[in-house]
């Protein structure tokens, strides 16, 4: 009994000190980004295009080929569900619909969490582990500042930019089902598109994938940071950024939805 | 920074810090007099690099206070300590340098960012630190390329970068064949003598201890067990220092009853 409460009050208070330490972590990036640069401490700027290059641009070809072939496999899907009622025509809609409300922003973001978040930690626990976070430190530079920043930047830019692609891909993924086997064309395809989405659908997407992005820079980051003892603690923190990642990404999916769902 | 302080550059006061419930620093008092080389000497895991990293304020005490030219430095804003960090340069065990960037970036980071002088400038003085620890010629190099002793090298041009007053090294002769150490000693000896920097040198080499210091503290379990002169250090009478000096291990455990217990205990 006492093991079990002994257990419990461990992991609580692990989950506190985690969610305390990812708070914190969010508070100084916040400022170094949105308070500082008022009071003449600019954005890295340079650093933050690197990271959108590494992060985000060479991200395009994974999350575009990945985006098409989840295209295909909701039109194929759709399909066999819809034809039963002779309703192939609303399997572009389907397609169009999922992949802007929810597909894209979730697909990216779990290719991204994998890719880049896994990266930060990987590169901010070598940091550490290699004194060169102290020797910043010791030079009264700021780690947040230099390092955080330019990857939140990063995420909030090309998170959005990744999302409209793979929704674009996906779409596209769907049509080409479309015409190979249901007959359509692409025009067809275009404007039953065009038909089915409203403005609504594409916001709702863009939101969900900047709220998915900063999770990403905030739970790579600071595993990246939290890191102890050697290329072992590395590893660790470079799995763990992503499991974590990906559950508060869908955890955060679902809250948004419902609240999309209910204000809508 | 005041000009006209007379006091010791560094002053460490009634120092205490535990590691959850382990004791790492046991009361240190010591004070690092200006423009001298402190060499602090002691065996792996007695506190002596933490000592340094106390200093450098990147771990804060339990309780003590430490003073750099008399000013406490524990309970003051980032902002402030970091007008005092500015003044002081650091070799870290494994040189630190930035990975992702070439050694002359490296050395001329802290002039980028904490400076504002002309790009040309930081170039020319970039030059003089990297020529000083005799790596000129390395600029475009990345970390990875050079050995463990040009690292150190490099991480010390980086710390004299911003001309600092004082000077920590953590290990400087850590994991480096006895000859390139001994060139890292002689370039501690060379700054010694060129200029007049406040030194502090943690390290568990003798022959290095006594060749560069001015005075030195030997630790123990957290503890100064002996400080002063290398004449007064080498003459010390205390059990400890005897033993670390004259490189006796530590004794077996002998008590039969007691090692028993010990294994059937859980």
């Amino acid at each position: 009994m006492t093991a079990v409460l002994v257990f419990l009050g461990r992991n609580t208070l692990g989950f506190f000190r985690y969610v305390g330490g990812i708070y914190d972590l969010s508070a100084k990036a916040a400022y170094w980004t949105f308070v500082a640069p008022f009071k003449g401490r600019d954005l890295k700027w340079g650093n933050a295009i690197h990271q959108m290059v590494v992060a985000g641009v060479d991200s395009i070809p994974i999350v575009a080929l990945i985006s098409l072939f989840i295209g295909i496999v909701l039109g194929l899907q759709g399909a066999y569900q819809l034809a039963k009622f002779g309703a192939t025509y609303f399997v572009t809609a389907l397609v169009g619909v999922s992949m802007t409300r929810e597909l894209g922003p979730l697909i990216t973001a779990v290719i991204i969490a994998g890719r880049s978040g896994s990266a930060f930690a990987a590169e901010l626990g070598t940091m550490k582990v290699s004194e060169e976070l102290d020797a910043l430190e010791a030079m009264g530079l700021d780690s947040v500042r230099y390092l955080v920043v330019p990857k939140y930047l990063a995420m909030l830019v090309m998170m959005p930019c990744l999302t409209l692609i793979s929704d674009f891909a996906g779409i596209l993924g769907g049509a080409a089902f479309e015409v190979a086997e249901l007959g359509k064309t692409f025009a067809m395809c275009l404007s039953a598109t065009q038909d089915a989405l409203v403005m609504h659908d594409i916001t709702t997407g863009l939101i969900k994938s900047l709220v998915f992005g900063l999770i990403i820079a905030e739970v790579g980051c600071y595993e990246g940071f939290s890191v102890r003892g050697g290329a072992e603690g590395v590893g660790k923190a470079t799995t763990s950024s992503v499991v974590v990642s990906i559950f508060l990404i869908i955890l955060a999916d679902v809250i948004f939805t419902a609240i999309f769902y209910f204000t809508s | 920074m005041e000009n006209d302080y007379q006091g010791p550059m560094i002053r460490v006061s009634d120092l205490v810090t535990y590691y959850g419930d382990r004791r790492i620093l046991n009361h240190v008092n010591l004070d690092f007099p200006a423009g001298e080389t402190m060499v602090i000497l002691g065996g792996s895991g007695t506190g002596k690099s933490t000592l340094l990293r106390h200093i450098m304020r990147l771990e804060f005490p339990t309780s003590g206070r430490i003073f750099i030219k008399g000013q406490d430095i524990c309970p003051m804003s980032e902002d402030r300590f970091n007008q005092i960090r500015r003044k002081i340069g650091m070799l870290f065990q494994s040189a630190a340098l930035f990975n992702s960037m070439t050694i002359e970036d490296n050395v001329a980071l802290p002039l980028r960012e904490l400076t504002q002088l002309e790009e040309s400038t930081i170039r020319i003085m970039t030059r003089i630190k990297l020529d000083l620890v005799g790596l000129n010629g390395f600029e475009n190099y990345m970390p990875s390329q050079l050995s463990g002793g040009m690292k150190k090298r490099a991480g010390l041009a980086r710390a004299l970068a911003m001309d600092p007053e004082i000077l920590l090294f953590d290990e400087p002769s850590a994991g480096l064949d006895p000859i390139t150490a001994a060139g890292i000693d002689s370039l501690i000896l060379k700054l010694k003598l060129a200029f007049r920097m406040t030194i502090v040198v943690v390290t568990h080499e003798l022959a290095s201890a006594f060749m560069i210091a001015d005075h030195i503290t030997v630790m123990d379990h957290g503890e100064v067990i002996a400080t002063g002169t290398p004449e007064e250090v080498r003459n010390s009478q205390h059990p400890r220092v005897l033993q670390f000096l004259n490189r006796i291990p530590e004794g077996d455990q002998v008590d039969a009853q007691e090692y028993l217990r010990s294994l059937t205990e859980n």
